[in-house]
């Protein structure tokens, strides 16, 4: 899942301090998972943009909710009933809920409440590491299920490099060597003649550096 | 080690002699005199001379416009090129540049993450590693092609080299398996990471002649010189990559500090007298990191002073 | 044991310091408390494992909050008692009371005209 993390409250509350009606927009998607921008973390930053107002001497409205998915344009309509009346929202959603919101409702300033990181899986609860950098051509059946673009810092498809140390990587002893999780993975599924090939340079064009992506599906289009 | 080039080191190997390479790290400023200097330091001395790129990801002259200046003074540059920087574009752009001065050795590197240097805010590229850069050199040698498929007449004639490490992770094993990966792809020779614990080179060398792998790629065995007890400590510890025994550490802090120099210089030459006998190794790359002026009296010492003289 | 600890705390239950979430510490302060302490079990004490641990954490991310919204974080504080330790408890009631004192009423009551500056009352 997409994995973000709070904004510090201080940059936040420089983006809203002129305002004196705010919506503080959750999403029920991803970021509730992570903890980052669900129900409870809008009343938690609505709550505490009150006292900040409040403490100021300033009235201002501050009100929270959710969305079921911020990244779906049925779901955002729930809000244009009421949109109107704040000044502002602040969306807790990942950057694309922030986009859609504010493409939606696009007379309307959008802060963003949350820095959106990287798609990756719940280790544990408050532990989240990266998995899949969407590169749009997944090569996860000749490396084992192990993405060498997603964790080896190099990115290398002929890995692993010269740093690779005790299985960690050069980068930090906190980062297993993805080269490494390879080859053990490799070795366990019996397929270490894998290893050897060398592999031919990508075609990025799938990734970012072919423009922003899109992907059109006639079979469920209506 | 199929496809002869013009170049001196590739034909100094291939007549049988041990090779002499080393390197010079081009200055932090526009500053060409230092490279002139540090390469007339060593010229007499060497086979072949590697310029370093942005090593250590810290900003420096460019490798290219070094080697184009050692090229001009009539010795032989090794034009060091990391894939951190560039995209293929550049890559290959630079390839075809330096070819245009009639250099002819290339050392293809991934390089350093951008972590350790002087730009760790940067973004890195990393289109290509090191293996797919060793592929695009031959293909533009032996295809007269591009990666993106264009075909040229005037072909970079490029001797093929790449690094390795015997001492990372995971094992030797997998290390021999990599260096074959890169073989593969076109590696002629290879210089290794500094070498000072002997039993794991030996290890890795062993599995290297057993495959016959020491036939088709010519093994320089990396050297660096330790100048005192902190360096080493600092090798293995802070460096990765670096396998450094106590028994070394133990050594350089054994004699008195004005000595751990001549002592590092004595290690050294030890070390390559005993790698001399090693099967499949063709020769040393000499790393005397900002001690360049210690690489005449290593070379004279080991009696690989004077140098061969090739046939024009 | 007839212990006296200032009348000006009004003390709510739950069933484990656990239960109490980052939220209630800070309505607690929007409703205009002056400051707050979580009492939970000893450490290590914990019936449900750990539950005065992750109270310990989220007072601290209260804190944090507190110190960046204007309120300071030294309004609110963890401590951890057992239950035959009534003594101690009246005088952590009455430390915590005599440091609200020194801080003053919160800014939120002050801005809302329920407090001027110099008066103090604490709630826990």
């Amino acid at each position: 899942m997409i994995k973000a993390i709070p904004k510090p409250m201080e940059e936040i509350i420089n983006y809203v301090q002129d305002c004196t009606k705010l919506l503080i927009a959750g999403c029920d998607g991803c970021v509730t998972v992570c903890e980052a921008g669900g129900l409870k973390e809008a009343k938690v930053l609505a709550s505490a943009l009150r006292l900040y107002f409040t403490q100021g001497g300033k009235q201002a409205q501050v009100d929270e909710t959710s969305l079921t998915r911020q990244c779906e344009k049925e779901y955002l309509a729930q809000l244009s009933d009421r949109i109107d009346q704040y000044d502002a929202v602040v969306s807790l959603a990942c950057g694309v809920g922030i986009q859609h919101m504010a493409e939606i409702y696009d007379k309307k300033v959008v802060y963003p409440g949350v820095d959106t990181c990287f798609l990756g899986v719940n280790e544990e609860r408050g532990l989240y590491s990266e998995r899949c950098q969407a590169c749009g051509r997944c090569i996860l059946a000749e490396t084992g299920g192990v993405c060498p673009i997603a964790r080896c810092s190099k990115r290398m498809l002929n890995g692993p490099c010269g740093g690779s140390e005790g299985g960690k990587c050069e980068v930090s002893k906190d980062i297993p060597c993805g080269w490494e999780l390879i080859y053990e993975r490799l070795k366990t599924l019996g397929q270490l003649d894998r290893f050897e090939n060398p592999v031919v340079p990508k075609d990025w064009t799938t990734s970012r550096d072919g423009g922003p992506r899109k992907i059109v599906r006639e079979d469920l289009r209506i | 080690m199929s496809a002869e080039t013009p170049s001196r080191l590739q034909k100094m190997i291939n007549a049988g002699h041990l090779a002499v390479t080393s390197e010079v790290g081009p200055p932090r400023s526009a500053d060409g005199v230092v490279i002139e200097h540090k390469a007339n330091l060593i010229k007499d001395y060497v086979d072949a001379i590697n310029v370093t790129d942005n090593q250590t990801s810290v900003c420096r002259l460019c490798s290219l416009a070094a080697c184009i200046r050692i090229k001009q003074m009539g010795l032989e540059p090794v034009l060091q090129m990391v894939t951190r920087d560039r995209n293929r574009i550049a890559m290959q752009s630079d390839i075809l540049g330096a070819a245009s001065f009639g250099i002819n050795n290339i050392l293809c590197l991934t390089g350093d993450h951008q972590h350790f240097g002087d730009h760790s805010s940067c973004a890195n590229v990393f289109d290509l590693d090191s293996t797919q850069l060793a592929m695009t050199v031959r293909m533009m040698r032996d295809e007269g092609k591009l990666l993106g498929g264009y075909e040229f007449e005037v072909r970079p004639q490029m001797f093929i080299g790449a690094a390795a490490n015997p001492f990372a992770g995971p094992n030797v094993a997998i290390r021999v398996a990599r260096l074959a990966k890169k073989v593969a792809a076109g590696v002629q020779f290879v210089q290794t990471q500094c070498i000072y614990n002997m039993d794991t080179f030996k290890t890795f060398m062993k599995m290297m002649v057993d495959r016959g792998l020491h036939e088709k790629v010519a093994i320089l065995a990396g050297i660096t010189p330790m100048k005192n007890v902190g360096m080493a400590k600092y090798m293995k510890n802070r460096v990765p990559g670096i396998d450094v025994p106590d028994a070394i550490v133990q050594r350089m802090g054994g004699v008195p500090k004005e000595k751990q120099a001549e002592e590092g210089i004595n290690l050294a030459i030890e070390q390559m007298e005993e790698l001399k006998g090693v099967e499949g190794v063709r020769g040393f790359h000499i790393m005397a990191i900002e001690w360049e002026e210690k690489v005449p009296e290593i070379v004279q010492r080991i009696g690989l002073y004077p140098r061969p003289q090739l046939a024009a | 044991m007839r212990l006296q600890y200032p009348p000006n705390v009004r003390i709510i239950e739950v069933p484990c310091t656990g239960k109490v979430d980052i939220i209630h510490l800070l309505m607690a302060f929007e409703h205009g408390a002056d400051g707050v302490i979580v009492v939970g079990c000893m450490e290590g004490d914990c019936h449900y494992m750990a539950g005065n641990l992750y109270a310990k954490k989220r007072v601290f991310r209260v804190k944090e909050i507190l110190d960046r919204v204007g309120l300071g974080g030294e309004r609110v504080g963890m401590y951890n008692l057992s239950s035959g330790m009534g003594g101690r408890f009246a005088e952590i009631v009455r430390e915590m009371t005599g440091k609200i004192m020194k801080l003053g009423p919160s800014p939120i009551r002050i801005a809302t005209g329920t407090a001027v500056r110099a008066a103090g009352e604490v709630a826990a």
